[in-house]
C-alpha cells in the first residue's frame, strides 16, 4: 500500500458515496403509485454502522492495495448491498401489510455499480487465468442462486411480484430459452452450410451476403410483426400446419424472426473463418492427399472454430435481448413481464422481466467468451 | 454501380411514399382485411419519420461525442490507469439488451421520448467507444516514432496523427450506432416516445398488417441507406489517410 491515490478507486468512492446519501429503497403503498424514498442509514436499524462500513471500503479503494484483496472487499460489499436490500424490504414492510411494496431505488443501483465496477477492476488487475475464471463465474451463479433461495430478499418488491407469478415465470423463462436457443439452432443448421458453400462457390457471396445484411437492418418490432400475418396465412393453408401448433401469434413467429436475424453473424464468421485459413495449410493437407470433404472437415473447420463459435456468442446475446420483443406479439418469454408491466406502470414487474433477460445476457456473453478463448488457444498448444 | 442505382431508387421511392403516401394506397390494400384503411393516418408519417430521425440523431451525436472524449482521456497518460476497466466495461456493457434498458429507464425518466433518448444514447456509447479506443490504441509504433520525430507535441499528435488515422474505424462504430439506435427507436413507442414504432404497434395492436409493413418499410429503408451512407464515409475516409480498404 502507497500513499498515492488510486484515481479508479476514486471515481467508483464518488459514485458509491452518491449511493449512500440518495434513496437506497422506494416505500410504496401499493404496487402502482410512486412512493417516498429511504437511505440506507434509515432504512436499517444498523443503518448508520452499515452506511460507515460501506464508506469506509469505498475510501479505502482510493489507496492502492494487492488486487485480491481489493477483490474480496468489493466482493463482500456486493452481497452487503444485496443483503441491505432484503433486510430493508423486511424491516420497512408493517406485518400483515400485502399491499406496500419497497422497491430498489437509485442509491441502490449506484451503490450495486459502484461496487461492480471495482470488483471489475480488481478482476481485470488481476488477470486471471481461464479456469480461475471459469470457477469465478460458477461461483458468481452460485453465490446469487444461495442469495436467492436463502429467501433473505424475500420482502423485495422484484421478488415479490416473483413469488405471486411463480408458475408464469417458470413457463416465460422456458418460452425465453427456448426462443433464444432454438432460434441459434436453427441458424447453427441453415447457416453453416450455407457459409461453407458460399466459401466454396465466391459467385454466391455477394448476393447471399447482400440479402442477409438488409434483414437484419429491418427494426426488430416490423420483422416480428411480418411473421404474424404470414404464418396466419401457413396456419390457414398449408393442410396439416394448423395441427402442428403452427399459427400466426405465439412462438412460431417469434422463433422464425430471430432465426432471420441470427443469419448474417452465422454465415459471415464461417466465411470470414474459413477464408482466414492461410492456403499453404489447405494446399498441405491437398498434398497428404486428403479428399476435398476431408480438407473442409478435418482442417478448416478446426481452424475456423475460434470466428464460428464468436457468431455463436453475437447471437446468443443479440437473441435473448431481441427474444424481449416477442413479449409484444404474444410469443412469451420475459418481455411478457416487461411489457406488461409497462401498461400498467408497474416498474417492479418490468424489473421481473428485465433484470432475468440482463442475467442470462450477461452469462451468455461472459461464458462464450471464455470458450472461444479456450478455442483460440489450443491449436497453438501452448497454454500459459 | 447496381447498388448505387439500387440505393437512389430506395431513396426516391422513400421521399415520395412520405410526401405523398395516400398515393401508394394500392400497395398495401391488399394485405388488409374487413376494409380497414392501408395507410397509417392517425399522425402523419412524414412527422413521425421526423421525430425518429431527431431522435436518433440527438443520441448518435451525444454518444458519440461523450464517447469519443472518455476514448481519448483513457489513452492519454493520465487516464490509462482507466484503461483495463474501460474494456471490461464496454464488452460487459454491449451484452445488455437495449430493450431492457430502455425499460429499466422508465422509472428514472417516466413515459416519454426522454427514457428512449436514454437508452439510446448509453447503448450507443459503446460501439463509437470500443471502436475509438481501438483506432487509437491499435497503430503501428513505428508512426508514433514518426510523430515524435517530427516534433509533434502529444495534442498536435492527437489531432493530425491519431484522429485522422483512426477516423475510418471511428466511423465504423457510428454506423453500428445509428443502424441499432434506428431499430431499437421504433421499441421506444411502447414508452409513448414519437417514433415510427406507433405506425407498427397500431398495426399489431388492430392486427392491420399493412401498418406493419409500412412501418417497418420507412425505417428498413433509412437504415439501409445510413449503413451504406457511412461505409461510403469509411471508404474515403481510409482512402484520404492512405489506407486502401
Amino acid at each position: 500500500m502507497t500513499a498515492r491515490l488510486d484515481r479508479p478507486g476514486l471515481l467508483f468512492a464518488l459514485i458509491g458515496l452518491a449511493g449512500l446519501v440518495l434513496p437506497l429503497v422506494q416505500f410504496k403503498p401499493n404496487r402502482i403509485v410512486p412512493g417516498e424514498g429511504i437511505a440506507l442509514a434509515g432504512a436499517l436499524p444498523a443503518g448508520w454502522p452499515l452506511t460507515a462500513a460501506l464508506a469506509a471500503i469505498l475510501l479505502a479503494g482510493c489507496l492502492h492495495w494487492r488486487a485480491g484483496l481489493r477483490l474480496a472487499l468489493a466482493l463482500a460489499a456486493v452481497v452487503a448491498v444485496l443483503l441491505s436490500l432484503g433486510a430493508a424490504a423486511t424491516h420497512l414492510t408493517p406485518p400483515d401489510n400485502t399491499l406496500a411494496r419497497v422497491a430498489p431505488a437509485t442509491g441502490f443501483w449506484l451503490l450495486l455499480l459502484a461496487f461492480a465496477l471495482m470488483l471489475a477492476d480488481g478482476l481485470a488487475r488481476l488477470r486471471p487465468s481461464l479456469i480461475l475464471r471459469w470457477m469465478l463465474l460458477g461461483g458468481a451463479l452460485a453465490l446469487v442462486a444461495a442469495l436467492l433461495a436463502s429467501g433473505a430478499l424475500e420482502g423485495v418488491s422484484v421478488m415479490r411480484e416473483y413469488t405471486v407469478r411463480r408458475d408464469s415465470f417458470l413457463r416465460e423463462a422456458q418460452a425465453h430459452l427456448l426462443l433464444a436457443f432454438g432460434s441459434l439452432g436453427l441458424a447453427l443448421a441453415v447457416g453453416l452450410p450455407l457459409g461453407v458453400g458460399i466459401h466454396q462457390t465466391p459467385t454466391l457471396r455477394r448476393p447471399i451476403l447482400s440479402v442477409l445484411n438488409v434483414l437484419q437492418t429491418i427494426p426488430s418490432l416490423a420483422l416480428f410483426g411480418i411473421m404474424i400475418p404470414i404464418f396466419g396465412w401457413i396456419a390457414a393453408t398449408v393442410p396439416g400446419a394448423a395441427q402442428a401448433g403452427v399459427s400466426g401469434i405465439g412462438v412460431f413467429p417469434a422463433l422464425v424472426a430471430l432465426f432471420l436475424y441470427s443469419l448474417l453473424p452465422v454465415v459471415s464468421n464461417t466465411l470470414t473463418g474459413l477464408s482466414g485459413v492461410s492456403p499453404a495449410t489447405q494446399e498441405a493437407a491437398t498434398g497428404l492427399g486428403l479428399t476435398r470433404a476431408q480438407v473442409l472437415g478435418q482442417v478448416l473447420v478446426p481452424l475456423a472454430l475460434p470466428v464460428m463459435l464468436a457468431a455463436v456468442r453475437i447471437v446468443l446475446v443479440q437473441n435473448i435481448g431481441l427474444a424481449v420483443i416477442a413479449g409484444l406479439i404474444g410469443g412469451g418469454g420475459f418481455g411478457t413481464f416487461v411489457f406488461q408491466g409497462l401498461n400498467q406502470t408497474a416498474m417492479d414487474l418490468v424489473l421481473l422481466g428485465a433484470l432475468p433477460t440482463i442475467a442470462l445476457a450477461l452469462v451468455a456473453g461472459i461464458a462464450m467468451d471464455l470458450l472461444v478463448e479456450a478455442a483460440s488457444r489450443r491449436p497453438k498448444g501452448d497454454r500459459p | 454501380m447496381t447498388g448505387r442505382v439500387l440505393l437512389t431508387a430506395a431513396m426516391l421511392f422513400l421521399l415520395a411514399f412520405l410526401a405523398s403516401p395516400d398515393s401508394f394506397a394500392w400497395l398495401f390494400q391488399p394485405v388488409t382485411r374487413n376494409n380497414a384503411p392501408a395507410i397509417y393516418s392517425q399522425t402523419s408519417l412524414l412527422s413521425l419519420t421526423l421525430s425518429h430521425l431527431v431522435l436518433v440523431g440527438l443520441a448518435v451525436a451525444a454518444s458519440t461525442l461523450v464517447a469519443l472524449v472518455l476514448a481519448v482521456l483513457v489513452t492519454r497518460p493520465a487516464g490509462r490507469e482507466f484503461l483495463p476497466l474501460a474494456r471490461t466495461v464496454t464488452s460487459v456493457g454491449q451484452t445488455f439488451p437495449p430493450v431492457a434498458v430502455l425499460a429499466l429507464a422508465v422509472p428514472i425518466m417516466g413515459f416519454g421520448a426522454g427514457p428512449t433518448l436514454v437508452a439510446l444514447f448509453l447503448y450507443g456509447l459503446l460501439p463509437v467507444f470500443e471502436n475509438t479506443l481501438a483506432g487509437l490504441t491499435g497503430q503501428p509504433p513505428n508512426v508514433a516514432e514518426a510523430a515524435r520525430g517530427m516534433g509533434l507535441t502529444p495534442w498536435q499528435r492527437l489531432w493530425q496523427v491519431d484522429l485522422p488515422l483512426a477516423l475510418p474505424v471511428i466511423l465504423t462504430g457510428m454506423r453500428l450506432t445509428a443502424v441499432i439506435s434506428l431499430g431499437t427507436a421504433t421499441i421506444g413507442s411502447t414508452v409513448a416516445a414519437r417514433t415510427l414504432g406507433e405506425v407498427i404497434i397500431a398495426g399489431l395492436l388492430s392486427s392491420n398488417t399493412a401498418f406493419v409493413l409500412q412501418g417497418g418499410m420507412v425505417v428498413g429503408i433509412i437504415a439501409v441507406l445510413i449503413h451504406e451512407g457511412f461505409q461510403m464515409l469509411e471508404r474515403s475516409a481510409a482512402r484520404r489517410v492512405g489506407l486502401t480498404r
